[in-house]
């Protein structure tokens, strides 16, 4: 068991399925140590995952690179209102994973956006969010400004 | 002839409302069909397979896009709204529906605003998901 939780435990240091925009190159960091563990040192570690940052996303791809649709849609509505700084994972990269936030979140399908730690919706909600105006309210919690206020304090 | 009679039928036909599917309805949309009917008892829905747009063979099931319009969301946000479709479509969601895109609406706002939502262009991902023969498989079984 311990081995189990020590290998969780480096898995979240190396970050092994992570992809940070901020990164120069882009790709994401090597698999060091596939994470190869009870599924609920996985859920364990996808808890504190999803607190670690303000904005985490998990999706299929990267934003530099998404490879589908939906995930793509999120990459654009979160670039559309200047949040860059998200932690994002590539569920396609880790079966463990995929499988574990769906679980955890009791949600079926990727892309699967977290704000503080909470899970927010998919592609659709996010979407809703976006056109009905309520994710600049849900960013400004979070204490982010979005990108569409100072657009339209612009054209005022 | 018939497409144009039962569109003079009341909103509260849902079932029969989309019928240019029904001639090309597979067994996983007849069963999503009717299984929110059961749960949501919608005022209207709409179910499509939008499989056609994605990498996946010809004549699948994985992919879907569902409207739903039912009083039992008042008052709920929209994250328990597409809680109940995905409760509802819970098995097919752990078997061959690979992506399910949702509208959930209240009569009212399906009235104020009777859009149909797009889904956006695929971007090829099942073409790199190994998980997909097996969801493909399930959806022909």
């Amino acid at each position: 068991m311990n081995s189990v939780i020590r290998s969780a435990a480096r898995c979240l240091r190396a970050s092994a399925w992570q992809y940070r925009p901020a990164q120069n190159n882009g790709e994401l960091l090597s698999g060091r140590a596939r994470l190869m563990c009870s599924s609920s040192a996985v859920l364990k570690t996808l808890e504190e995952i999803v607190k670690k940052d303000k904005v985490v996303v998990f999706m299929k791809g990267t934003p530099a690179q998404p490879m589908c649709g939906f995930s793509n849609a999120v990459v654009q509505i979160l670039r559309m209102h200047g949040v860059d700084g998200y932690a994002s994972y590539n569920v396609l990269d880790d079966q463990d994973i995929r499988q574990g936030i769906k679980t955890l979140s009791n949600w079926p399908t990727i892309p699967q956006v977290f704000f503080n730690g909470e899970f927010v919706g998919g592609c659709d909600i996010l979407l809703q969010m976006h056109q009905s105006g309520d994710l600049v309210e849900e960013l400004q919690k979070l204490g982010i400004r979005s990108a569409l206020l100072d657009q339209e304090k612009e054209s005022k | 002839m018939l497409c144009s009679a039962l569109r003079r039928l009341r909103p509260s036909t849902c079932i029969l409302a989309s019928t240019r599917h029904l001639t090309h309805m597979g067994p996983v949309e007849t069963t999503i069909r009717t299984k929110l009917a059961q749960a949501l008892k919608p005022e209207h829905l709409e179910v499509m397979n939008e499989s056609h747009m994605h990498a996946v063979p010809a004549g699948s099931e994985s992919h879907f896009r569902v409207l739903v319009v039912s009083p039992q969301f008042e008052g709920l946000s929209l994250l328990q709204r597409h809680r109940l479709v995905n409760e509802a479509l819970r098995e097919e969601l752990s078997t061959c529906v690979h992506a399910l895109a949702i509208q959930a609406k209240t009569p009212q706002q399906w009235s104020s605003n009777p859009s149909l939502a797009k889904s956006p262009p695929c971007l090829g991902g099942s073409k790199h998901d190994n998980t997909m023969t097996e969801k493909l498989k399930a959806g022909r079984d």
